[in-house]
């Protein structure tokens, strides 16, 4: 059951980070966009949220296999395929929770509008220069929110995992899997246990999005 | 004084309306640009920006910001530019707005941290949050922030139009006291005349997306010792009259 945890709290914190640093620049150019490509972009990233585990699973575990066209890269760096591997989980993971992290960021870019940015152009600060001085931080409870939910989110995913992680002990054997597996074999004292931390964990991380967005709520300082 | 030269040509369309601004003047001391609201007067101080973009050119002294399909970017330009909206930052302080401004400039120093703070009188303020302030004060500080990044052309965007009566009386002194000290020539937009008559050395008027003249000379006086209601009926009156029909 410690392996399953460690391998969860890695994989969750892996993602965090891999999905903050990716969905940043997605959801500015959501929020800045304009168009038809705009739709279209934030319909797929918002598919996560709809279409059933399963069929994420199912087609990240045909784009993983040995020889589809997505591996030869990897395959060219001696890893034929990322189904049933850590590395598979994490990819998964990333687009499992996609939405989780673009859309916080999104509402807060679209919020603060182009004025702040207009205001430190004036002053001389490059595109850059200004994302990382006006923008991030005051998007920084949107940052909060988005990785709570990244990570909140990964720890409770189940279907996605089962089909592309198939529960490798110390691999891919994350909390979720391992509930399900323990209930299967009657184990029901730690079942007992991994349930009420999965929902004691899971209740602190959403009070803390609401305590972030109550204060962001208030303004600032 | 230097009085760089401001070659603009400028035509096309944006914000669903057509525009054409045309003009070749120096540009010494306070420029205020008038016009009925919805002219253009905000749209013509952000194209000189580069905030928002027009088909044409625009030279400004020896430099061009814009010609073609060249296209220098805001922040490349040695503009300053306080907001009508002031659009402090929410996460900083008076100070660190201020050094902010100063940090990132560019260029000849026109005017010290020191001075600008007592200028304006910002000095009980520095550490507050800058959202925190009343509107005066904020418009203040945006002024500040604007004039440390050491601009070589100050754009003011209609700075008293959030303030009450009281409050825009001193914060046009200010202005005045601000251009009198700057080697920095000011365009400043107002469709208030009032301002018009106490601070223009020459006055742009624009009205339906074009520039439909330039009044060069700085009027003396005339007005003094009337009351301000009359010097604001006399002005809006004289204004009115120069304006060509809606």
């Amino acid at each position: 059951m410690t392996e399953a945890i460690w391998t969860t709290l890695k994989l969750a914190t892996l993602t965090t980070v891999l999905l903050l640093a990716l969905a940043t620049p997605l959801a500015w150019r959501l929020a800045r966009g304009k168009g038809l490509w705009r739709d279209v972009v934030g319909a797929l990233v918002a598919l996560p949220l709809v279409l059933p585990p399963t069929v994420l699973g199912f087609y990240l575990l045909l784009a993983f296999a040995p020889g589809s066209p997505l591996m030869a890269p990897f395959a060219a760096l001696g890893a034929p395929s990322l189904a049933f591997t850590f590395e598979g989980l994490v990819v998964g993971s990333v687009i499992y929770s996609l939405p989780f992290a673009v859309q916080p960021l999104r509402n807060a870019f679209e919020a603060m509008g182009d004025a702040p940015m207009e205001a430190a152009a004036m002053s001389r600060a490059g595109p850059l220069d200004a994302f990382f001085t006006i923008a991030l931080p005051m998007a920084r409870r949107s940052y909060l929110s988005a990785a709570v939910l990244v990570f909140a989110h990964t720890v409770g995913e189940f279907g996605v995992v089962l089909m592309i992680g198939g529960a490798i002990p110390g691999k891919t054997d994350v909390v979720s899997v391992k509930m399900y597996e323990l209930v299967e074999s009657s184990r029901t004292a730690e079942a007992h246990m991994l349930a009420a931390g999965l929902v004691l964990f899971s209740f602190a991380a959403l009070l803390c999005v609401y305590v972030f967005d109550r204060r962001a709520a208030k303004g600032f300082r | 004084m230097t009085a760089p030269n401001l070659d603009m040509e400028l035509a096309g369309d944006a914000y669903g309306r057509r525009f054409a601004f045309s003009c070749n003047l120096p540009l010494s001391g306070v420029t205020v640009i008038t016009g009925p609201s919805g002219a253009g007067k905000s749209t013509l101080l952000r194209c000189l920006a580069g905030l928002s973009r027009l088909p044409g050119r625009i030279r400004m002294g020896d430099e061009t910001w814009q010609d073609g399909r060249l296209f220098v970017p805001p922040h490349e330009r040695e503009v300053g530019f306080v907001f009508q909206d002031t659009r402090l930052w929410p996460h900083m302080t008076v100070r660190e707005t201020l050094t902010y401004a100063a940090r990132r400039a560019r260029g000849a120093v026109r005017v010290g941290e020191d001075e600008t703070i007592s200028l304006l009188g910002l000095a009980p303020l520095m550490d507050r949050s800058a959202t925190a302030l009343s509107g005066g004060e904020q418009q203040r500080v945006a002024i500040g922030r604007a004039i440390l990044s050491q601009p070589a052309l100050l754009l003011l965007d209609e700075p008293t139009a959030g303030l009450d009566r009281d409050h825009r009386a001193e914060m046009l002194s200010l202005i005045a006291r601000l251009t009198g000290v700057l080697d920095t020539p000011v365009l400043y937009v107002t469709h208030d005349a009032v301002d018009a008559v106490r601070l223009a050395d020459r006055r742009i008027e624009v009205a339906e997306g074009r520039i439909a003249g330039v009044v060069l000379d700085r009027p003396s006086d005339p007005l003094e010792g009337l009351s301000a209601e009359a010097r604001d009926g006399l002005a809006r009156a004289a204004l009115a009259a120069g304006l060509p029909p809606a």
